[in-house]
């Protein structure tokens, strides 16, 4: 169900870490906590971001989240498709990326396996 | 009831209209506006005569619904009842022209320097600015006071301003506006500051924290003086959102906690009108050691030959914030409330605080209630696990406490609760409307369970049921 191939935050969000590119994106789970996105702000490639940033914020029907990334570094590429079909996310969350950041640092301590986000997110319930 | 009406340009018929002008009786000029400057098309008004006119606008306005209507129950905004005798006061000063001179309306000054006195003997703060429009516009002026504080000490880097994940959205918005970075910290199992998050995140950057208290739970922050003392002792200073006001009056006050700057909503706290844009206003109270910093023109009394004068030459300011001298129709409507109450404040906010309790305690076999301990003056529940299974969320609720004649109470707010449903009395209502209300609750979760299709058909009662919020947000047609 929740893919082993990346990493996750007790923020909801998950990690996809290739050849020092971190694509980061949220979880089914926060998606279906959301209900209905209707937009989501991008920053622009180029932008530098520390850890602990907002990076992005997804809006849905019910409030705007802030995604604040464990990742440090300068973003090389935001998913331009999210600007007309921000609904993307909540159809299939793991395989739709919101933003790529080209890793500087990285809050280890932040991120989890997919089997401890599953615990995780039973105990929240 | 259930035909939704028609807008005014689907009622336009063509040839039909509410004036009737006499014969040209000069000669026409056509050409008195060149060419260029004219529209190509004729603007595309709708066409409809005056009784039409008068029943489309008269209907419209019969779906109203306001705190005159019925009980309102919309957690943190305070919509409680105004008095009408405030809406009477304004006019007396009907004819004052807001470019007289201070000399000639010292009355009216007055006025507002009692209202100053009144509001910082209530907020425990040394001085009010009553120019502030609104409740972020006043967040938006005591921010821009902590920046001018920490740039006129030269101490440029405090460039941060904390804020709880339990904060109010417009928090982290005029702190943005303001030219701050935000750091928002969660909250503790209890729902107060997390004081150890706290701790961690002050430092040489912090500007200030912004806090609500009581917070947006309606729990009273019970560690409020360390809250102070870690902000303070790391050189920050402390904002107070006064949305939650109405919780505390005369009771306590955000000055003694420890405050340094506060905004006040004389339309949710102070009685006046709250809805269709009020217009609001969002006094601004400091520490004495702030007064500089305020916005011009500053009240003041007149010490060498009496009186109340306005001060423009206040080298410090952080400059004007409104034209003339704020909302003043709606400062004079707070100024009959506070004369009205007089030392009823406090009994006004211990009402406010008994009745939430009421309904609290008279809800909580049939909903979740996450922080379950005494509240302020209001507090959140939330479906049940149960309710849930049966697909009955938040929404289905509060669409089923509209067929029952309620304004549904705040959902989804605050963001730290799921499916928040944040229920706020005030304090004029009266135990058996409490007791209409709590009935009207515990009948829908009722029915949530044992026939939950009945609480997703709601409402029938009104012209239209589900509006679809997705594709109003997403695809808004703002134009006919």
């Amino acid at each position: 169900m929740i893919p082993t191939d990346r990493k996750y935050t007790r923020e909801h969000e998950w990690i996809l870490i290739e050849d020092g590119i971190a694509k980061i994106g949220i979880t089914d789970h926060a998606q279906a906590e959301l209900g209905d996105i209707v937009y989501v702000e991008l920053p622009e490639v180029g932008d530098s971001f520390a850890c602990g940033d907002a990076i992005a914020t997804v809006e849905s029907v019910k409030a705007a989240s802030g995604i604040y990334t464990v990742v440090a570094g300068e973003v090389v590429e935001v998913n331009e498709e999210l600007a007309d079909a921000p609904e993307k996310i909540n159809e299939d969350a793991y395989e739709t990326f919101i933003v790529a950041v080209k890793v500087s640092e990285i809050t280890e301590s932040e991120l989890i396996s997919a089997e401890e986000y599953e615990d995780f997110i039973a105990q929240e319930a | 009831m259930r035909e939704a009406y028609k807008l005014i340009f689907e009622r336009s018929i063509q040839g039909h209209k509410g004036y009737d002008l006499p014969a040209l009786d000069v000669p026409q000029m056509d050409k008195l506006i060149p060419d260029e400057y004219l529209a190509d098309a004729d603007l595309e008004l709708p066409e409809i005569a005056e009784i039409d006119l008068v029943r489309h606008y008269t209907n419209l306005s019969r779906r109203n619904f306001g705190v005159d209507n019925g009980f309102y129950p919309l957690g943190s905004c305070t919509m409680k009842y105004n008095p009408k005798i405030n809406e009477e006061m304004p006019a007396l000063f009907n004819n004052l022209h807001p470019y007289a001179d201070a000399d000639t309306v010292n009355g009216a000054l007055e006025l507002m320097l009692n209202v100053d006195k009144m509001l910082s003997e209530i907020t425990g703060m040394a001085k009010c600015t009553l120019s502030p429009a609104a409740g972020a516009h006043g967040e938006l002026t005591g921010l821009m006071i902590i920046r001018k504080y920490h740039e006129t000490r030269e101490d440029y880097d405090r460039k941060t301003i904390i804020v709880p994940d339990a904060a109010h959205g417009t928090n982290p918005a005029s702190a943005s506006m303001a030219g701050f970075k935000i750091k928002e910290i969660k909250s503790a199992p209890d729902g107060g500051v997390d004081l150890d998050a706290l701790r961690a995140a002050v430092g040489p950057d912090t500007a200030g924290l912004m806090l609500t208290n009581p917070s947006t739970l309606g729990l009273f922050e019970r560690n409020i003086k360390e809250v102070a003392q870690i902000v303070h002792d790391a050189g920050g200073l402390l904002y107070y959102d006064g949305a939650n006001l109405n919780a505390v009056m005369g009771v306590v006050r955000p000055g003694d906690m420890g405050f340094d700057v506060l905004h006040m909503n004389l339309h949710k706290t102070f009685s006046t009108p709250h809805g269709g844009g009020g217009p609001g206003s969002g006094p601004v109270a400091v520490k004495a050691e702030l007064i500089p910093y305020l916005p011009t023109p500053v009240v003041f009394e007149n010490e060498c030959c009496g009186g109340v004068k306005l001060d423009y030459d206040r080298p410090l300011s952080i400059g004007r914030v409104k034209n003339f001298y704020g909302n003043f129709g709606v400062i004079v409507k707070a100024y009959a409330y506070l004369l009205s109450l007089g030392r009823g404040v406090r009994e006004a906010s211990q009402n406010a605080v008994l009745n939430a309790n009421y309904i609290r305690v008279k809800l909580k076999d049939v909903y979740d209630i996450p922080y379950d301990r005494i509240c302020m003056h209001e507090f959140v529940c939330a479906p049940t696990k149960e309710m849930i299974e049966k697909g009955v969320v938040t929404n289905d609720i509060a669409k089923a406490l509209i067929d029952r004649g309620y304004h549904p109470p705040t959902v989804h707010f605050p963001l730290i609760v799921h499916e928040a449903i944040m229920i706020e009395p005030t304090e004029t209502e009266s135990r058996e409307t409490l007791d209409e209300f709590i009935q009207a609750m515990r009948d829908i979760a009722k029915d949530a369970i044992e026939n939950p299709d009945k609480v997703h058909a709601a409402p029938v009662t009104t012209p239209v049921g589900r509006p679809d919020d997705v594709g109003a947000a997403k695809n808004p047609i703002v134009k006919f």
